[in-house]
């Protein structure tokens, strides 16, 4: 099929529209250079890509960020109890003075400019070269634009267990913003990290993180998109695991005009785990993409994706996932499950689960299924005297919990499910 | 077989499984060619081409000028690229596009008047083309049921059909069968209302060609209420060198009829790539039951890949009545490239769709093949059941759609589809499309195993057996049943493949 012309006009444009930063040192400007080779190279997406297939990409590149004023949700911020390191970003800007101050143990933080311009430094091996692997097989050129112009954000190098986690807070302000925020990541050998991820950071937000996640250690990260409804959002983490490490990761998505969100994790060295979880509650106009894609280059990893999203009032919901076993990559077990539950007529469950398998002595199963509330589960319900909006709100509720599950700790999934719970039951108010 | 010894099987793939892709994928028995005297159209493709395969089918104007508009048409068109095979790029202008054996010159009036060597080629393939039961003198024929059964046959030579069997006992039923330029000159009103009316010539690449340069190919027509009185097959066989099969296969299943047809397709060996490209419609209307068969067994190329078929090949089904049926069932295990996608559009209220796929690829092969199931009636249903396998260096992908349309309330799917690797030097890929647009549907995914057929499932389960072993039973048993109804020629090596365990299968 032709590639259309007008992908490669909308990369220049897009390029052009904010520059690309200057006075760093000679590595990030490479990293930078070969960012804008690689987007020039592919062009922007399109809705004829095949990734791009069930989500128009037209409102993320766009000329201008939607002008919609932010609703501040009527519930606490999410994960405020916790003990936590706090980084807080207001339209995509760190904003210093509203967070604690940056000091861990077991920890090197710095603001990612601040890396980008110094001359020796460990971010070199990890900054625009892991959104670079992660290109192929599947073009992902809204990252590349990312790693092009993104100055905000932070590099986190972690050598030790840090007990407290990082909390990224975004926060917004101003009607129409663009925050384009990049963060990267490297976890030592041995070393643990929790990321929190919060807000709805921007009427539209490009985030890019990318971990480099070194043998033994670990990476936790919890997430939880914004219920600003009008926001656009566009997300890409990209993960190298080495041998025995873990990697694990969940989005919840509560509305959101357009959030599009993809992971690539790679197993480099054997043994590690990797589990990719999400939930998404929509309700009206909403469109919600999960895209993964998790490539077993080494033996006798274990990686599952566990996606679960309620729709209704006309929302859309895509999963697309892929688990490709490269022929190393023997005694690989890879599980991907995707399940919509469409509460009305209108809404709309798209997904594509996909396996890719070289290696001969693999289990990989990939399930999906769509459908309505069981009616017989709240026949029962109903028949043990709960009223039926209730009984509905008890099967959504566990339903999702699957993926919820997917969160080690506890005190963070319960957060997580109290959200729920307040979605449901302001739903039916 | 030499790629094939060296490799080791791991643990718990089943022996016999093994064996039985083994002697599949061994010497390819039908690679010889026949030494008959072929008249060629000139090499390449331009709207002269076109009009002359239309003159020489003696086609009248209206047929002429489809053609033409999708010649012009496919010359603006580029190949899809999307599938997961790979190939040199095929040089369209290098082919021939039309062949037939010269003793065609003046068309034989029946079988009895085609060339004996045509037969003879036909006998070598153990294809019936007298009219007798056919249980006489076919390999197998003392495992079969004692009755025997008729099947008619139309047999495709290169760009012409020899000829059908038993046409006088169908026409007594009210059945057509004869090949498709016949159906031009004898049934125009049929051919003019359905040809084109599933795959249109704007479709795809490869059934825009065939629209402009189709040769030969089956035409059935069942009228209301008429159970077709016996299976109806056409046997499709490349013979000339650098030629391209372009066949085109209408069925029309008109209300409340039923017919089961099979095709079966060879090729000699020779050392260059031959394409294929086909254009199958199915049209049931209200009530209607189709049962379409294949055992696609082109020449597959030699272990390293030379030569081998093309075959890139459109099938789709309209099931446009109420309640109409439609099952296609397919044992691929021929070709060197497969592009295969044989789809049910559902859209009479209460239609529904089967699949039923065995896709082996052995050595170089690759196939890219599944289905499509567009559900647009309330409470449609479909079935789809997939098995690849691969070994050697093939690659086998499973590519296949299942949608929901907002207006398809109560629809129900289940798929499932099971793939296995014999070595680690090939691959096995599945890559679904699902779009579910009503929330009163419900569509799985080889995730539960609920939607098997609940009573059969019950009554399994009250004997004793596991949900497991239920459905595998189930779901086995019923390719089984459908495998047993194809002829005999073709049952013996379905059967075979369908003893196939996918135990130890990756995904």
């Amino acid at each position: 099929m032709a590639v259309p012309a007008q992908k490669f006009e909308l990369a220049a444009h897009l390029l052009a529209a904010r520059p690309v930063p200057s006075g760093e040192a000679a590595w990030a400007t490479a990293a930078r250079a070969a960012a804008v080779e690689r987007l020039t190279r592919m062009g922007a997406p399109h809705r004829r890509d095949e990734y791009f297939k069930f989500t128009d990409p037209a409102a993320l590149v766009a000329p201008e960020a939607p002008a919609v004023s932010h609703v501040a949700p009527d519930e606490k911020a999410a994960f405020a109890d916790s003990d936590q390191l706090r980084l807080v970003f207001v339209d995509g800007v760190f904003a210093p003075e509203r967070s604690d101050a940056v000091a861990l143990e077991g920890l090197e933080i710095q603001p990612l400019g601040e890396a980008l311009r110094t001359d020796i430094h460990w971010a070199r091996e990890v900054f625009g070269k892991l959104e670079e692997r992660g290109q192929d097989p599947v073009h992902r050129p809204l990252a590349a634009l990312n790693t092009a112009q993104a100055t905000q954000g932070f590099a986190i190098r972690v050598t030790g267990v840090v007990r407290r986690p990082i909390a990224f807070v975004y926060e917004r302000s101003a009607d129409a913003v663009d925050a384009v925020v990049h963060h990267v990541v490297r976890l030592e050998e041995k070393a643990d990290l929790t990321l929190i991820e919060t807000g709805a950071a921007a009427s539209r937000f490009s985030g890019v993180t990318e971990v480099d996640v070194a043998d033994g250690a670990g990476f936790h990260h919890v997430r939880t998109q914004g219920r600003d409804h009008e926001r656009l959002a566009f997300t890409a983490m990209f993960a190298r695991l080495g041998e025995k490490s873990t990697f694990k990761s969940f989005t919840l998505t509560a509305n959101g005009r357009l959030t599009r969100n993809e992971q690539i994790v790679e197993f480099a060295g054997a043994e590690g785990v990797a589990h990719v979880a999400g939930a998404c509650l929509g309700d009206g106009d909403f469109h919600h993409d999960d895209t993964i894609f998790v490539t077993h280059g080494a033996p006798d990893c274990e990686s599952r994706q566990v996606f679960k999203k309620v729709l209704r009032n006309g929302a859309v919901g895509v999963f697309q996932g892929k688990i490709l076993v490269r022929s190393i990559a023997q005694r690989t077990d890879g599980y991907q499950i995707s399940q919509g539950l469409l509460l009305d007529e209108d809404s709309q469950f798209l997904t594509k689960p996909e396996l890719e398998i070289y290696a001969d002595d693999v289990k990989c199963s990939h399930g999906s299924t769509c459908g309505a509330v069981d009616e017989t589960a709240l026949f029962y319900l109903t028949s043990r005297g709960i009223p039926r909006g209730e009984a509905t709100d008890l099967l959504v509720l566990a339903f999702v919990d699957e993926a919820v599950q997917e969160i080690e700790d506890e005190g963070l999934a319960a957060d997580v499910r109290e959200r729920l719970a307040g979605w449901v039951a302001r739903r039916r108010r | 077989m030499a790629a094939f010894d060296e490799i080791t099987v791991r643990e718990g793939v089943d022996q016999e499984t093994v064996e039985t892709v083994r002697s599949v994928g061994g010497r390819y028995k039908y690679g010889f060619s026949s030494d008959i005297e072929t008249e060629y159209a000139p090499k390449g493709l331009n709207e002269d081409i076109v009009r002359l395969i239309s003159e020489k089918n003696g086609e009248p104007e209206w047929l002429t000028d489809w053609r033409l508009a999708a010649y012009r048409r496919w010359t603006g068109l580029e190949e899809p690229s999307w599938a997961m095979v790979h190939y040199p790029k095929i040089d369209f202008q290098d082919q021939y596009y039309y062949a037939r054996p010269k003793s065609f010159a003046t068309r034989p009036k029946s079988l009895d008047e085609v060339d004996p060597e045509l037969l003879r080629t036909y006998e070598k393939l153990g294809i019936p083309l007298r009219e007798q039961m056919i249980l006489a003198g076919v390999e197998g024929a003392e495992d079969a049921p004692a009755e025997g059964r008729k099947v008619a046959v139309d047999a495709v030579f290169d760009s012409v059909s020899l000829g059908t069997t038993f046409k006088e006992e169908l026409a007594r039923a009210g059945v057509i069968f004869c090949s498709i330029s016949e159906a031009v000159r004898e049934h125009p009103e049929l051919v003019r209302k359905y040809l084109g009316s599933v795959v249109p010539i704007t479709d795809n690449f490869y059934a825009t060609l065939n629209s402009a340069v189709f040769s030969d190919g089956s035409f059935v027509y069942v009228p209301p209420g008429v159970r077709c009185p016996m299976e109806l097959s056409t046997y499709f066989r490349i013979n000339a060198e650098n030629t391209g099969q372009f066949e085109r296969t209408l069925i029309i299943a008109d209300k409340g009829s039923y017919v089961s047809y099979l095709e079966g397709c060879t090729a000699p060996q020779r050392d260059e790539h031959q394409l294929h490209a086909a254009v199958v419609e199915l049209v049931a209307l209200d009530d209607a039951e189709i049962k379409y068969s294949t055992v696609q067994n082109w020449y597959p190329g030699d272990e390293e890949g030379k030569g081998g078929i093309y075959n890139f090949v459109t099938k789709r089904a309209d099931c446009r009545g109420a309640r109409s049926k439609v099952m296609w069932t397919q044992v691929e295990t021929g070709s060197a490239i497969t592009w295969k996608y044989p789809s049910c559009i559902l859209r009479g209220d209460g239609s529904s769709g089967e699949f039923y796929s065995i896709a082996i690829a052995n050595n170089r092969q690759q196939a890219d093949t599944g289905t499509k199931m567009v559900h647009l009636g309330k409470n449609t249903r479909s079935r789809i059941v997939s098995k690849g396998i691969s070994a050697g260096f093939a690659q086998n992908t499973y590519r296949g759609l299942v949608s929901m349309h907002p207006r398809a309330t109560g629809g129900r799917n289940y798929t499932q589809c099971d793939s296995l690797l014999i070595g680690d030097k090939c691959g096995a890929h599945t890559v679904p499309y699902i779009e579910v647009k009503n929330n009163s549907s419900r569509v799985e995914h080889e995730a539960t195993t609920s939607k098997v057929d609940d009573d059969q499932l019950f009554y399994c389960r009250s004997r004793g057996m596991d949900e497991e072993e239920a459905v595998a039973l189930v779901v086995n048993g019923f390719c089984r049943e459908v495998l047993q109804a194809l002829p005999m020629e073709f049952a013996m090596e379905a059967q075979k493949l369908v003893a196939i365990s996918l135990e130890g299968s990756v995904g």
